[in-house]
């Protein structure tokens, strides 16, 4: 894994959420667009999502490896990732904010709501992804 | 008109830069996530990364702009309370984090590029955010 290219593509996504806040006044928090995707508003952030995915296939086209997340073969496996989906659905939901919300936006505007989430999915992330590793 | 184009432009970078940090890959993710031998720090840098450029430029728009260069004002969400419901929620998050090494940016991208495993988990997150609706007033309760 490139470190390079982790610190770069972290980069590029400050430049999107400073972008969009300088100049539209928004939150790039996913969370957050996709769950009012549908409400008032609606136009760009549905072309923001549209445009996360583009800005995806065109990182590919440019030579990006391609992120590889197949179906998981087991009953187990699927079972634990629909309860992860829902899981991350919820929790989002209820902290309003997730990684680029609470983590990328609101850090940067010394939130303390945000600290305090980051800390704590960065917490629980951490504690869950152990345990899984030495329970396999 | 050019109201559609910094959502699109800062969507396109969002994306390319989740793709091309590794963010995009629950493998790597979860490489970062779960501590011991052969952990992969590299991810650190990504959130890092985005800092760099956001710390010092959200600082600068507050001390220099009473208002964004286009729109009429700057949303602000609440910076407190830090109270039951949001460690709740972010504990839950972190949950579904380190089982699936999937957070919302990443799956919605990931299912972008036809990978299985963010197109089962995408409609779950869709259907947890659901159930927050019903939850949260009998949490604040």
């Amino acid at each position: 894994m490139n470190l390079v290219l982790a610190l770069l593509g972290g980069m590029l996504i400050g430049v999107s959420a400073l972008l969009l806040y300088a100049v539209e006044g928004k939150i790039a928090g996913i969370s957050g667009i996709v769950f009012s995707a549908t409400g008032s508003e609606r136009v760009w952030k549905l072309l923001f999502l549209g445009s996360l995915i583009a800005g995806g296939w065109l990182a590919i086209g440019a030579g990006a490896v391609m992120p590889r997340a197949p179906l998981p073969a087991s009953t187990e496996g699927i079972a634990l990732l629909s309860l992860a989906g829902v899981s991350v659905g919820l929790g989002t939901r209820l902290s309003k904010g997730c990684t680029s919300g609470h983590g990328v936006c609101g850090l940067a505007r010394l939130s303390p709501r945000s600290l305090a989430a980051v800390m704590t999915f960065m917490g629980v992330g951490m504690l869950t992804a152990t345990a899984l590793r030495y329970a396999h | 008109m050019n109201r559609i184009v910094t959502p699109l432009f800062s969507g396109l970078l969002f994306g390319a830069g989740l793709v091309i940090s590794g963010m995009a890959d629950p493998s790597i993710v979860l490489g970062f996530l779960a501590l011991g031998p052969g952990w992969n720090p590299a991810l650190a840098l990504v959130m890092g990364g985005a800092l760099l450029i956001t710390a010092p430029g959200f600082f600068w728009l507050r001390r220099r702009r009473a208002r964004p260069f286009i729109a009429d004002q700057f949303v602000m969400p609440p910076t407190r309370p830090v109270d039951h419901v949001l460690i709740l929620g972010a504990a839950l998050f972190g949950l579904g984090w380190g089982l699936a090494g999937f957070c919302p940016g990443p799956a919605i991208v990931s299912a972008g590029l036809g990978q299985g495993a963010a197109l089962l988990f995408v409609p779950a997150f869709l259907i947890g955010g659901k159930i927050a609706d019903f939850v949260e007033p009998r949490l604040r309760r």
